[in-house]
């Protein structure tokens, strides 16, 4: 047995932009104004940055923002593939990279301006082989649909209703509502509104489509032994896997024997077999919401309940403050903003270092994932 | 103008079969394990001899969705449009992504939305789009 992740390393610092439907800033100052933050929350000098990773739909890239910044040598930088589906990735490959003496000092980010900028279901010039040929031609355009397709099919099998998804968009919306960074900080969400709401592809409505959203988020990764010397308590990554299961099909999961179970149950095997605690030792998740359906998939998948009772979990306030199991408690990407999943991450770290907006009392582990229905990935963080 | 299919190698076979009104599907020559979308090997036994096995064209539905605007304007055109996933009688792993419509050239909007059941049996008619590629459609069993 060689090298484990197992708390090698641990998240020092976070950073973040505001958070706003149209930010004057380009992407590019905005990637550098989140990472430069990261860096001071850490106490850790930008010339001591060696290593970088950041998503493939990431627009700024290594060269550029390393200049900017004024990072060191870098030894190390990568890039994950698949939307939201690489958030935790990111630093799963710094805490790969930092655990085995490649580099010393990571720096994880996503920019994007998704809130001023285009949507990129539009562009029909680039067209992958699978949307291009076997589903846009019938007018399956958007993400919105082919998850739609997915949560028909769910509810279809299981008895979920749109009960069900109010559930998750209400618990997001509730702390959002306590968090000023939030983009819908001011705004509260009723059942009547989501019952009335305009539909995007039914059975989705407006309010079980995250944000569009322009902001910027970054996390600094050190080993443990340095994040103890760093300004706040460490938070330790556990567990980190990610997940591409046999026969699976990005956003379009139709073709194999089993469409309702994805990525999730595949990264969830790998980083429950890495770590210390199971499910029922969670105390807060910040799971990946672009879309509501999501939720219940991968409360299945990560096993916090059966096969088919994802949706049944979320009854009876569950996903509250003081439920089973506190969801996305800085507002998720369906209340708060909707940068690829990073901003999971960062409040991952927030609620265990103990300042989150909606802290949970006491939480010392928290489950962070990435996009469910693409190639995943996920973390176990613990104080 | 709605989108075409963006042919390519693997995919070029299943559109010229449905040019002459055929629906078939990629296999195994080595092992006959169909497969979809359709690929350069087979995952089962990894034999790149492939042929094309002609299905019945009949199956049913599996799900769907009514996409309502913002849409890319052709489609914000049709309000109403379905998109369904077909499961094939024949084969009922393949599922292909379709519109239910009440005949071949008929528009993406002629079912009416509260029509569509997951379950519905459907079979396959096939469209030609002025100058375009011809591509599957599907049509109520018990319209």
């Amino acid at each position: 047995m060689g090298a484990t992740l197992k708390d090698a390393t641990a998240i020092a610092g976070i950073g973040q932009t505001p958070f706003a439907k149209r930010l004057q800033d380009s992407e590019k100052t905005l990637a550098c104004r989140a990472i430069v933050a990261a860096l001071d929350d850490a106490g850790i000098a930008a010339s001591e940055v060696d290593a970088f990773a950041s998503y493939t739909m990431e627009e700024t890239d290594e060269v550029e923002t390393a200049k900017a910044i004024g990072a060191g040598d870098v030894t190390f930088f990568s890039k994950v593939g698949y939307g939201g589906g690489g958030s935790c990735a990111t630093v799963a490959h710094l805490a790969a990279a930092i655990a085995t003496g490649q580099a010393h000092v990571g720096v994880a980010w996503r920019s994007r301006k998704r809130g001023s900028g285009p949507r990129p279901w539009k562009n029909t010039q680039v067209q992958l082989p699978t949307p291009g040929q076997w589903t846009r031609p019938f007018g399956l355009l958007r993400p919105a649909d082919e998850i739609g397709m997915l949560a028909r099919r769910y509810m279809h099998e299981y008895g979920a209703t749109r009960d069900h998804l109010f559930n998750v968009a209400l618990a997001c919306r509730n702390r959002a509502n306590q968090n000023p960074a939030a983009m819908m900080y001011d705004r509260p969400l009723t059942r009547e509104m989501y019952m009335t709401a305009r539909w995007i592809s039914e059975p989705l409505c407006l309010f079980d489509n995250c944000l569009e959203t322009d902001g910027a988020l970054a996390c600094v990764l050190v080993s443990a032994e340095r994040a103890r010397d760093c300004r706040h308590r460490p938070v330790y990554v556990h567990s980190a896997a990610q997940g591409l299961p046999a026969q699976h099909h990005g956003m379009v999961n139709y073709w194999n024997d089993d469409p309702l179970t994805g990525p999730a149950w595949t990264a969830a095997r790998q980083l429950w077999k890495q770590a210390d605690f199971g499910p029922q030792d969670v105390h807060v998740a910040q799971i990946y919401d672009a879309f509501t359906p999501l939720i219940p998939l991968s409360l299945e998948g990560y096993g916090f309940c059966g096969r088919g009772e994802g949706a049944a979990f979320t009854e009876g306030g569950a996903l509250e403050i003081g439920g089973r199991l506190p969801l996305n408690t800085g507002g998720g990407g369906l209340s708060e903003a909707y940068v690829h999943g990073f901003n999971l991450i960062t409040e991952g770290v927030k609620q265990l270092r103990g300042t989150s907006t909606a802290q949970v009392p006491g939480a010392a582990t928290c489950l962070v994932t990435a996009g469910e229905g693409v190639p995943t990935s996920a973390l176990l963080l613990r104080s | 103008m709605l989108l075409t299919p963006v042919v390519d190698d693997d995919g070029a076979p299943f559109w010229e079969y449905a040019a002459r009104g055929e629906l078939r599907v990629q296999s195994c020559a080595d092992c006959d394990e169909l497969r979809f979308p359709p690929r350069p090997c087979c995952p089962h036994c990894q034999s790149f001899a492939t042929h094309w096995q002609k299905m019945s064209g009949r199956g049913r539905i599996w799900s769907y969705v009514v996409p309502h605007p913002p849409l890319l304007p052709a489609y914000a055109d049709l309000p109403g449009y379905n998109a369904i996933v077909v499961e094939l009688a024949d084969a009922p792993r393949i599922r292909l992504v379709g519109n239910l419509v009440t005949a071949a050239d008929a528009p993406l909007n002629s079912v009416a939305p509260d029509r569509l059941r997951i379950g519905a049996p459907v079979k396959a008619v096939f469209h030609t789009p002025p100058g375009g590629l011809t591509v599957p459609r599907w049509v109520l069993e018990r319209p």
